[in-house]
């Protein structure tokens, strides 16, 4: 009897809705609430975030310059085979888009972004558009008037550089960031070995990330693994020389490494003094500064991490492996690193993103051949305004540093990430 | 400790480790305690020895121009950011750790990702983003995306304290007859204070300690405490910087010892419900 009842009828809620429609309805309303509370922040990320960062995204492919200012010229070029002058209408296009933009004062603009692909293009374009309108003598067509003017219009490459950029995103700046370049078959190909520069930046900024990091790991392990075995009052006490620093001013730490480290510094004055150098060695302004000011930022990274592992570990597994014979050393490798592996490696590669992405101590004490992308990204975009080059550097950066975190996540979970 | 019965080698092997380690910490403090003596030298110069000591550079701390209008604006922007970062951070603390939904790993993922993304591409990015808005240049536009950088500490600290947040003691404040708002002011946020205000601590010192953005988005009026820091030791570094840096130490000293006091409470919260 009863069971028939449980198995027939539903279970209701007191207006007689059935119960799970009840508890899912409930659910719903404890994720909505839930959600509206997390909107405003996501709204406002949304725009101080999440929007600026896809602002620069674009920004790497966008190119508005030689559509917009040759806009005909780009349109009459849509058929040309790339090979062969173009035809005599495009001269007539290119001649009233000059005209066009000499009186709106725009030549500027796309004169320097074709001469960004080939030099010397920025003053022809300036010097055809002063002398435009072009006046062809009888029986001369406008093409001709335009090679008798300046003969690089008769030359094609110079054609296939306005055609590349007859349309509003271009490749050419996540190419040039990574010292790629369009061949003459439209495949991209490496730039001449001279022209190199940007490959040995990312190379230099995963290099010196991963020096940093391996010293970080060298200082911060076993410092982590000693106030984990101190007693809790002395540790605590010493915890405080690792977290005193970690809360300083990143500004005050590296000016405080140029007074330490300058050839007139304590540290060279000791050196000098204890007769282990007979002259000052150059450790500001060069990679050693660089590493040790980083090393000294970077450190706490790896050793707060690390010593929360460790003090989860129970020290009796270690003193089990010694008292089962095991020498000290060897239970120490076998059974007390195995442990820390996970929560180290995952102070660690905190340590290489933040590296990567490190400008200020390299801007401050490096000389240029320390500086890392991140130094390029603002270069281009406070020094030579080039803000397609400044984007495309960034982008690459922010995927290197995104596929990282991703990795990251997967190791520790951005639910379980905690601060000290 | 080293027990009694330890061999010569035990015994060599203690000692080079904790000397080693010893070594690290002095690593740690040494530029700290290096740079604070130099602020009392009456020399022009930022080097040792003190030949004479004098608080000229305190005096120009405080009273030039450049320095006074810079902490003036570090003391404008920071608390603004902090204050926006932990309202919305903790209410999205508190939205996060009450339901389950799908998609929380991802919002959660990108609700911290500001910590992440290196500071120049948020800094060029907002450039980018806010000069045409005409949002560069003045206060406003530093704040929203100091604001934005100190999010994740928030919505991390908070978080972690709701992780041990009893449920059951919002049901018995509403089942005495409180309402929600009552609930949460008299029940929830006493007992999650501490977290909040630690992620406000770690939210404010983010933005006092931030050059990049800054570098980007402020202009000559909006020169804040490190940002004159940075241009100070590219440009000349005087002793000024020594008294800046001092000062800055002992504030920083302040926020540890807060934030310590804050942790022994959360603490004793924590043991006391159990």
């Amino acid at each position: 009897m009863s069971e028939s009842f449980s198995m027939n009828t539903p279970l209701t809620a007191a207006d007689g809705v059935p119960l799970k429609t009840r508890l899912q309805q409930q659910r719903r309303m404890r994720q909505l609430k839930a959600l509206l509370l997390v909107l405003p922040l996501a709204l406002f990320l949304l725009l101080t975030f999440l929007v600026p960062i896809a602002t620069l995204l674009t920004r790497s492919v966008d190119n508005p310059e030689v559509v917009s200012v040759l806009r005909e010229t780009t349109q009459a070029l849509k058929p040309w085979d790339g090979k062969s002058l173009p035809a005599v209408a495009v001269y007539d296009a290119l001649s009233r888009d000059l005209q066009r933009a000499q009186a709106e004062k725009t030549v500027p603009d796309a004169a320097k972004r074709l001469n960004m692909e080939q030099s010397g293009f920025r003053s022809l374009l300036q010097k055809t558009a002063r002398k435009i309108p072009l006046a062809p003598e009888a029986g001369q067509s406008t093409r001709d008037a335009f090679i008798a003017l300046d003969e690089r219009w008769g030359d094609v490459s110079h054609w296939q550089v306005i055609a590349r950029n007859g349309s509003s995103w271009t490749p050419y700046y996540l190419m040039s960031s990574l010292d790629l370049r369009q061949g003459a078959d439209g495949k991209p190909e490496l730039v001449p070995e001279d022209e190199r520069a940007f490959l040995s930046i990312f190379g230099r900024t995963l290099w010196m990330s991963f020096w940093v990091t391996v010293w970080c790991l060298a200082l911060g392990y076993p410092l982590a693994y000693w106030l984990a075995t101190l007693p809790t009052r002395k540790s605590n006490l010493l915890m405080i020389l690792v977290l005193l620093p970690f809360w300083t001013s990143v500004l005050v730490r590296v000016a405080s490494w140029i007074v330490l480290l300058q050839s007139e510094g304590l540290v060279n004055g000791a050196l000098l003094w204890l007769g282990i150098v007979d002259a000052p060695l150059e450790l500001a302004f060069n990679r050693t500064g660089v590493y040790i000011a980083m090393v000294h930022i970077l450190l706490p990274f790896v050793i707060l991490p690390a010593y929360s592992v460790m003090k989860s570990i129970p020290p009796s597994y270690m003193r089990a492996a010694i008292s089962l014979g095991d020498h000290p050393f060897a239970a120490f490798w076998k059974i007390y690193f195995p442990q820390t592996i996970a929560g180290v490696a995952a102070g660690a590669l905190l340590v290489f993103i933040m590296c990567i992405g490190y400008y200020i101590t390299p801007a401050l004490l490096g000389s240029p051949q320390e500086q890392m992308v991140s130094y390029y990204v603002a270069f281009y975009t406070n020094v030579t305004i080039n803000w397609g080059m400044a984007a495309a550097l960034g982008s690459l950066l922010l995927l290197a540093t995104l596929l990282l975190y991703g990795l990251y996540s997967r190791l520790v979970g951005a639910n379980r990430l905690s601060l000290g | 400790m080293l027990p009694s019965y330890a061999s010569p080698v035990e015994r060599v092997w203690f000692y080079l480790f904790r000397g080693f380690n010893i070594l690290v910490l002095v690593f740690l403090v040494s530029p700290l305690l290096a740079i604070i003596p130099l602020s009392f030298s009456a020399d022009s110069f930022l080097v040792y020895p003190i030949k004479e000591l004098s608080l000229r550079w305190y005096e120009e701390f405080f009273t030039s121009g450049e320095w006074t209008r810079a902490l003036m604006n570090s003391f404008i922007v920071a608390p603004a950011a902090t204050l926006i970062a932990t309202a919305l951070g903790t209410l999205a603390a508190v939205g996060l750790t009450s339901s389950e939904f799908p998609g929380k790993s991802l919002i959660m993922s990108i609700l911290i990702s500001p910590m992440v993304v290196p500071v120049v591409i948020v800094g060029v990015g907002a450039y980018l983003f806010m000069a045409p808005l005409g949002l560069t240049n003045n206060y406003f536009g530093l704040i929203l995306v100091h604001a934005a950088l100190g999010v994740p500490f928030v919505v991390i600290t908070v978080s972690a304290t709701l992780k041990g947040f009893n449920v059951n003691l919002m049901k018995a404040s509403a089942n005495l007859g409180a309402g929600p708002l009552t609930t949460f002011r008299r029940v929830v946020m006493p007992l999650i204070a501490p977290g909040v205000i630690s992620g406000a601590l770690f939210a404010f010192a983010t933005s006092f300690d931030e050059v990049v953005v800054t570098l980007f988005l402020a202009g000559p009026e909006q020169v804040t405490l490190p940002r004159q820091m940075f241009s100070g030791i590219k440009e000349n570094i005087s002793p000024a910087i020594a008294a800046a840096a001092t000062v800055l130490i002992l504030f920083s000293i302040a926020l540890l010892l807060t934030l310590e006091w804050l942790r022994g409470r959360a603490e004793r919260i924590r043991t006391l419900q159990r």
